[in-house]
Protein backbone atom coordinates (compact mmCIF):
# COMPACT_ATOMS: atom_id res chain seq x y z
CA UNK A 1 0.00 0.00 0.00
CA UNK A 2 1.47 3.02 -0.95
CA UNK A 3 1.67 6.21 1.01
CA UNK A 4 -0.84 8.27 -1.58
CA UNK A 5 -3.32 4.84 -0.56
CA UNK A 6 -2.62 5.44 2.97
CA UNK A 7 -3.17 8.87 3.13
CA UNK A 8 -6.15 9.11 0.78
CA UNK A 9 -7.74 6.73 3.41
CA UNK A 10 -6.86 8.42 6.26
CA UNK A 11 -8.39 11.73 4.83
CA UNK A 12 -11.63 10.38 3.78
CA UNK A 13 -12.21 8.16 6.99
CA UNK A 14 -11.36 11.34 8.71
CA UNK A 15 -13.60 13.72 6.74
CA UNK A 16 -16.36 11.03 7.33
CA UNK A 17 -16.08 10.62 10.74
CA UNK A 18 -16.22 14.52 11.58
CA UNK A 19 -18.95 14.54 9.19
CA UNK A 20 -20.98 12.18 10.92
CA UNK A 21 -20.22 13.39 14.99
CA UNK A 22 -20.90 16.98 13.68
CA UNK A 23 -24.23 15.68 12.69
CA UNK A 24 -24.81 13.04 16.11
CA UNK A 25 -23.16 15.55 18.44
CA UNK A 26 -25.08 16.24 21.47
CA UNK A 27 -22.75 19.25 22.86
CA UNK A 28 -22.57 21.78 19.00
CA UNK A 29 -19.41 22.78 20.44
CA UNK A 30 -17.88 19.67 19.77
CA UNK A 31 -20.16 19.70 16.80
CA UNK A 32 -18.37 22.47 15.48
CA UNK A 33 -15.08 21.29 16.36
CA UNK A 34 -16.00 17.86 14.46
CA UNK A 35 -17.11 19.92 11.25
CA UNK A 36 -13.36 21.46 11.59
CA UNK A 37 -11.81 18.20 11.48
CA UNK A 38 -13.88 17.31 8.43
CA UNK A 39 -12.51 20.82 6.62
CA UNK A 40 -9.12 20.08 7.58
CA UNK A 41 -9.32 16.78 6.47
CA UNK A 42 -10.98 17.50 3.23
CA UNK A 43 -8.22 19.88 2.53
CA UNK A 44 -6.12 17.31 2.53
CA UNK A 45 -8.00 15.53 -0.07
CA UNK A 46 -7.72 18.47 -1.77
CA UNK A 47 -4.13 18.96 -1.74
CA UNK A 48 -3.93 14.99 -2.95
CA UNK A 49 -5.77 15.67 -5.99
CA UNK A 50 -2.95 18.15 -6.78
CA UNK A 51 -4.97 21.72 -6.09
CA UNK A 52 -2.90 23.40 -3.45
CA UNK A 53 -4.86 26.77 -3.57
CA UNK A 54 -8.36 25.14 -3.32
CA UNK A 55 -6.89 23.44 -0.04
CA UNK A 56 -5.21 26.67 1.48
CA UNK A 57 -8.20 28.27 0.66
CA UNK A 58 -10.63 25.96 2.64
CA UNK A 59 -8.36 26.27 5.78
CA UNK A 60 -8.18 29.72 5.92
CA UNK A 61 -11.70 30.67 5.09
CA UNK A 62 -13.81 27.40 6.35
CA UNK A 63 -11.52 26.61 9.67
CA UNK A 64 -10.58 30.39 9.86
CA UNK A 65 -13.55 31.96 9.59
CA UNK A 66 -16.48 30.15 9.42
CA UNK A 67 -16.10 27.67 11.63
CA UNK A 68 -14.89 29.80 14.05
CA UNK A 69 -18.07 32.39 13.54
CA UNK A 70 -20.07 29.62 14.19
CA UNK A 71 -17.75 28.02 17.58
CA UNK A 72 -18.69 32.29 18.25
CA UNK A 73 -21.76 32.28 17.69
CA UNK A 74 -22.91 29.22 19.84
CA UNK A 75 -21.11 30.20 22.66
CA UNK A 76 -22.26 33.85 22.65
CA UNK A 77 -26.14 32.57 22.37
CA UNK A 78 -27.25 31.68 26.06
CA UNK A 79 -29.21 28.49 24.37
CA UNK A 80 -30.60 25.37 26.62
CA UNK A 81 -29.20 23.11 23.91
CA UNK A 82 -30.52 20.07 25.80
CA UNK A 83 -34.20 21.40 25.12
CA UNK A 84 -33.27 21.45 21.46
CA UNK A 85 -32.31 18.14 21.56
CA UNK A 86 -35.41 16.01 18.59
CA UNK A 87 -36.45 12.98 20.47
CA UNK A 88 -34.51 11.08 18.06
CA UNK A 89 -36.23 7.84 17.88
CA UNK A 90 -39.48 10.01 16.13
CA UNK A 91 -36.96 11.61 13.60
CA UNK A 92 -34.36 8.78 13.31
CA UNK A 93 -35.88 6.14 10.99
CA UNK A 94 -37.52 8.89 8.43
CA UNK A 95 -33.57 10.23 8.22
CA UNK A 96 -32.18 6.85 7.66
CA UNK A 97 -35.00 5.82 4.92
CA UNK A 98 -33.86 9.05 3.13
CA UNK A 99 -30.01 8.04 3.93
CA UNK A 100 -30.04 4.95 2.38
CA UNK A 101 -32.53 5.97 -0.16
CA UNK A 102 -30.06 8.76 -1.65
CA UNK A 103 -27.32 6.70 -1.34
CA UNK A 104 -28.67 4.00 -3.72
CA UNK A 105 -29.42 6.80 -6.06
CA UNK A 106 -25.91 8.32 -6.00
CA UNK A 107 -24.32 4.65 -6.30
CA UNK A 108 -26.68 3.68 -9.40
CA UNK A 109 -24.84 7.04 -10.91
CA UNK A 110 -21.82 6.13 -10.05
CA UNK A 111 -21.87 2.58 -11.04
CA UNK A 112 -22.61 3.29 -14.90
CA UNK A 113 -20.65 6.20 -15.02
CA UNK A 114 -18.66 7.06 -17.81
CA UNK A 115 -17.10 10.05 -19.44
CA UNK A 116 -18.28 11.13 -23.27
CA UNK A 117 -16.60 10.26 -26.02
CA UNK A 118 -14.87 13.61 -26.69
CA UNK A 119 -14.96 14.79 -23.22
CA UNK A 120 -11.30 15.49 -23.59
CA UNK A 121 -11.58 17.85 -26.54
CA UNK A 122 -14.55 20.25 -25.00
CA UNK A 123 -12.80 21.16 -21.58
CA UNK A 124 -13.14 24.75 -21.32
CA UNK A 125 -9.35 25.20 -19.67
CA UNK A 126 -6.68 22.58 -19.32
CA UNK A 127 -4.81 22.32 -16.66
CA UNK A 128 -1.46 23.83 -18.37
CA UNK A 129 1.92 21.52 -17.19
CA UNK A 130 4.18 24.35 -17.07
CA UNK A 131 3.02 26.48 -14.44
CA UNK A 132 1.81 25.46 -11.06
CA UNK A 133 -1.61 25.16 -9.37
CA UNK A 134 -1.90 29.18 -7.75
CA UNK A 135 -0.49 30.35 -10.65
CA UNK A 136 -2.60 29.02 -12.92
CA UNK A 137 -6.15 29.34 -11.13
CA UNK A 138 -4.74 32.91 -10.81
CA UNK A 139 -4.44 33.28 -14.52
CA UNK A 140 -7.52 31.71 -15.31
CA UNK A 141 -9.72 33.63 -12.70
CA UNK A 142 -8.27 37.19 -13.36
CA UNK A 143 -8.72 36.42 -17.19
CA UNK A 144 -11.86 34.24 -18.36
CA UNK A 145 -13.85 34.57 -15.25
CA UNK A 146 -12.80 38.14 -14.11
CA UNK A 147 -16.89 39.34 -13.98
CA UNK A 148 -18.02 35.99 -11.84
CA UNK A 149 -15.03 37.06 -9.72
CA UNK A 150 -16.40 40.69 -9.32
CA UNK A 151 -19.60 39.22 -8.77
CA UNK A 152 -18.22 36.86 -6.20
CA UNK A 153 -16.91 39.98 -4.60
CA UNK A 154 -20.16 42.00 -4.62
CA UNK A 155 -21.89 39.02 -2.69
CA UNK A 156 -19.60 38.90 -0.36
CA UNK A 157 -20.21 42.57 0.45
CA UNK A 158 -23.72 42.24 0.33
CA UNK A 159 -23.84 39.52 2.85
CA UNK A 160 -21.23 41.72 4.88
CA UNK A 161 -24.05 44.17 5.20
CA UNK A 162 -26.64 42.11 5.46
CA UNK A 163 -24.72 40.49 8.75
CA UNK A 164 -24.43 43.90 9.98
CA UNK A 165 -27.64 45.17 9.46
CA UNK A 166 -29.65 42.19 10.66
CA UNK A 167 -27.43 42.41 13.89
CA UNK A 168 -27.02 45.83 14.41
CA UNK A 169 -28.72 48.04 17.47
CA UNK A 170 -28.99 51.26 19.36
CA UNK A 171 -29.31 50.79 22.59
CA UNK A 172 -31.38 53.83 24.38
CA UNK A 173 -29.83 53.36 27.91
CA UNK A 174 -25.82 53.86 26.44
CA UNK A 175 -24.43 57.70 26.73
CA UNK A 176 -23.25 58.47 22.98
CA UNK A 177 -21.20 61.21 21.84
CA UNK A 178 -23.03 63.81 19.80
CA UNK A 179 -20.69 65.83 17.76
CA UNK A 180 -23.05 68.22 16.15
CA UNK A 181 -24.04 69.08 20.32
CA UNK A 182 -20.16 69.59 20.81
CA UNK A 183 -19.66 71.61 18.08
CA UNK A 184 -22.54 74.16 18.22
CA UNK A 185 -22.23 74.43 22.34
CA UNK A 186 -21.81 78.33 23.55
CA UNK A 187 -19.00 78.97 25.80
CA UNK A 188 -21.40 82.41 26.61
CA UNK A 189 -24.41 79.81 27.81
CA UNK A 190 -22.20 77.32 29.71
CA UNK A 191 -19.51 79.48 31.48
CA UNK A 192 -20.47 82.74 33.78
CA UNK A 193 -18.01 84.61 35.65
CA UNK A 194 -19.36 85.51 39.39
CA UNK A 195 -17.60 88.24 41.34
CA UNK A 196 -17.51 86.82 44.73
CA UNK A 197 -16.71 89.61 47.05
CA UNK A 198 -14.53 88.45 49.99
CA UNK A 199 -15.92 86.54 53.17
CA UNK A 200 -19.39 86.47 51.78
CA UNK A 201 -19.34 83.22 49.99
CA UNK A 202 -22.08 82.65 46.52
CA UNK B 1 -4.64 3.31 -7.17
CA UNK B 2 -7.27 5.50 -6.18
CA UNK B 3 -9.55 6.64 -8.79
CA UNK B 4 -12.03 9.48 -9.32
CA UNK B 5 -14.80 6.92 -7.98
CA UNK B 6 -13.36 6.78 -4.65
CA UNK B 7 -13.09 10.51 -3.90
CA UNK B 8 -16.92 10.60 -5.73
CA UNK B 9 -18.06 7.57 -2.78
CA UNK B 10 -16.51 10.13 0.02
CA UNK B 11 -18.17 12.90 -1.70
CA UNK B 12 -21.16 10.90 -1.73
CA UNK B 13 -21.30 9.67 1.89
CA UNK B 14 -20.20 13.23 2.96
CA UNK B 15 -23.21 14.61 1.19
CA UNK B 16 -25.85 12.15 2.58
CA UNK B 17 -24.83 12.88 6.12
CA UNK B 18 -25.50 16.35 5.38
CA UNK B 19 -29.30 15.75 4.26
CA UNK B 20 -29.20 12.69 7.52
CA UNK B 21 -27.99 15.86 10.02
CA UNK B 22 -31.42 18.06 8.64
CA UNK B 23 -33.61 15.10 9.40
CA UNK B 24 -31.86 14.42 12.66
CA UNK B 25 -31.80 18.07 14.28
CA UNK B 26 -34.62 19.48 13.25
CA UNK B 27 -35.19 21.70 15.97
CA UNK B 28 -31.55 23.35 16.39
CA UNK B 29 -31.02 25.72 13.50
CA UNK B 30 -26.79 25.84 14.39
CA UNK B 31 -26.81 21.97 13.41
CA UNK B 32 -28.90 22.76 10.48
CA UNK B 33 -26.37 25.39 9.20
CA UNK B 34 -23.72 23.20 9.95
CA UNK B 35 -25.03 20.10 7.93
CA UNK B 36 -25.61 22.50 5.00
CA UNK B 37 -21.96 23.11 5.08
CA UNK B 38 -21.50 19.76 4.81
CA UNK B 39 -23.22 19.01 2.27
CA UNK B 40 -21.47 22.42 -0.12
CA UNK B 41 -18.10 20.86 0.87
CA UNK B 42 -19.65 17.47 -0.66
CA UNK B 43 -19.92 19.69 -3.82
CA UNK B 44 -16.54 20.88 -3.76
CA UNK B 45 -14.93 17.62 -3.31
CA UNK B 46 -16.92 16.87 -6.15
CA UNK B 47 -15.82 19.53 -7.89
CA UNK B 48 -11.98 19.22 -7.45
CA UNK B 49 -11.68 15.59 -8.17
CA UNK B 50 -13.65 15.69 -11.30
CA UNK B 51 -11.23 19.13 -12.11
CA UNK B 52 -8.27 16.60 -11.17
CA UNK B 53 -9.15 13.78 -12.84
CA UNK B 54 -10.57 15.57 -15.93
CA UNK B 55 -7.41 17.35 -16.35
CA UNK B 56 -9.82 21.39 -16.35
CA UNK B 57 -8.80 24.10 -14.03
CA UNK B 58 -12.97 25.12 -14.55
CA UNK B 59 -13.50 23.13 -11.62
CA UNK B 60 -11.53 24.56 -9.26
CA UNK B 61 -12.59 28.11 -10.06
CA UNK B 62 -15.89 27.39 -9.47
CA UNK B 63 -14.87 25.94 -6.06
CA UNK B 64 -13.76 28.89 -5.24
CA UNK B 65 -17.15 30.48 -6.02
CA UNK B 66 -19.41 27.72 -3.96
CA UNK B 67 -16.85 28.77 -1.21
CA UNK B 68 -17.52 32.61 -1.34
CA UNK B 69 -21.50 31.78 -1.50
CA UNK B 70 -21.33 29.01 1.50
CA UNK B 71 -19.13 31.89 3.28
CA UNK B 72 -21.64 34.50 2.89
CA UNK B 73 -24.65 32.28 3.30
CA UNK B 74 -23.01 31.07 6.75
CA UNK B 75 -22.61 35.30 7.89
CA UNK B 76 -26.15 35.77 6.88
CA UNK B 77 -27.69 32.42 8.53
CA UNK B 78 -25.65 33.10 11.72
CA UNK B 79 -27.27 36.65 11.86
CA UNK B 80 -30.46 35.96 11.19
CA UNK B 81 -30.16 33.15 14.09
CA UNK B 82 -29.08 36.08 16.50
CA UNK B 83 -31.32 38.69 15.75
CA UNK B 84 -34.03 36.22 16.15
CA UNK B 85 -32.60 34.75 19.35
CA UNK B 86 -32.67 38.57 20.16
CA UNK B 87 -36.27 39.03 19.56
CA UNK B 88 -38.13 35.42 20.94
CA UNK B 89 -34.84 34.22 23.33
CA UNK B 90 -34.99 30.45 21.28
CA UNK B 91 -33.48 29.15 18.67
CA UNK B 92 -35.73 26.64 18.16
CA UNK B 93 -36.90 26.35 14.21
CA UNK B 94 -40.30 25.15 15.51
CA UNK B 95 -41.25 28.43 16.85
CA UNK B 96 -40.87 29.90 13.91
CA UNK B 97 -44.22 31.10 12.76
CA UNK B 98 -44.05 35.00 13.14
CA UNK B 99 -44.80 35.51 9.43
CA UNK B 100 -47.52 33.03 9.36
CA UNK B 101 -50.68 34.70 7.93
Amino acid sequence: MGAEVFAFYLFAISTITGGLFTVLSRNPVHSVLWLILSFLSSAGLFILLGAEFVAMLLIIVYVGAVAVLFLFVVMMLDVDFASLKADLAKYLPLGLLIMVILLMELAMGLAVWVPADGAEAVRAAPTPSDTHNTAALGLLLYDKYILLFQLAGLILLVAMIGAIVLTLRHRKDVKRQDILAQIYRDPDKSLSLKNIKSGQGL
Amino acid sequence: MITLEHYLTVAAALFVIGIFGLFLNRKNVIILLMSIELMLLSVNINLVAFSSFMNDLVGQVFTLFVLTVAAAEAAIGLAILVSFFRNRGTIAVEDVNVMKG
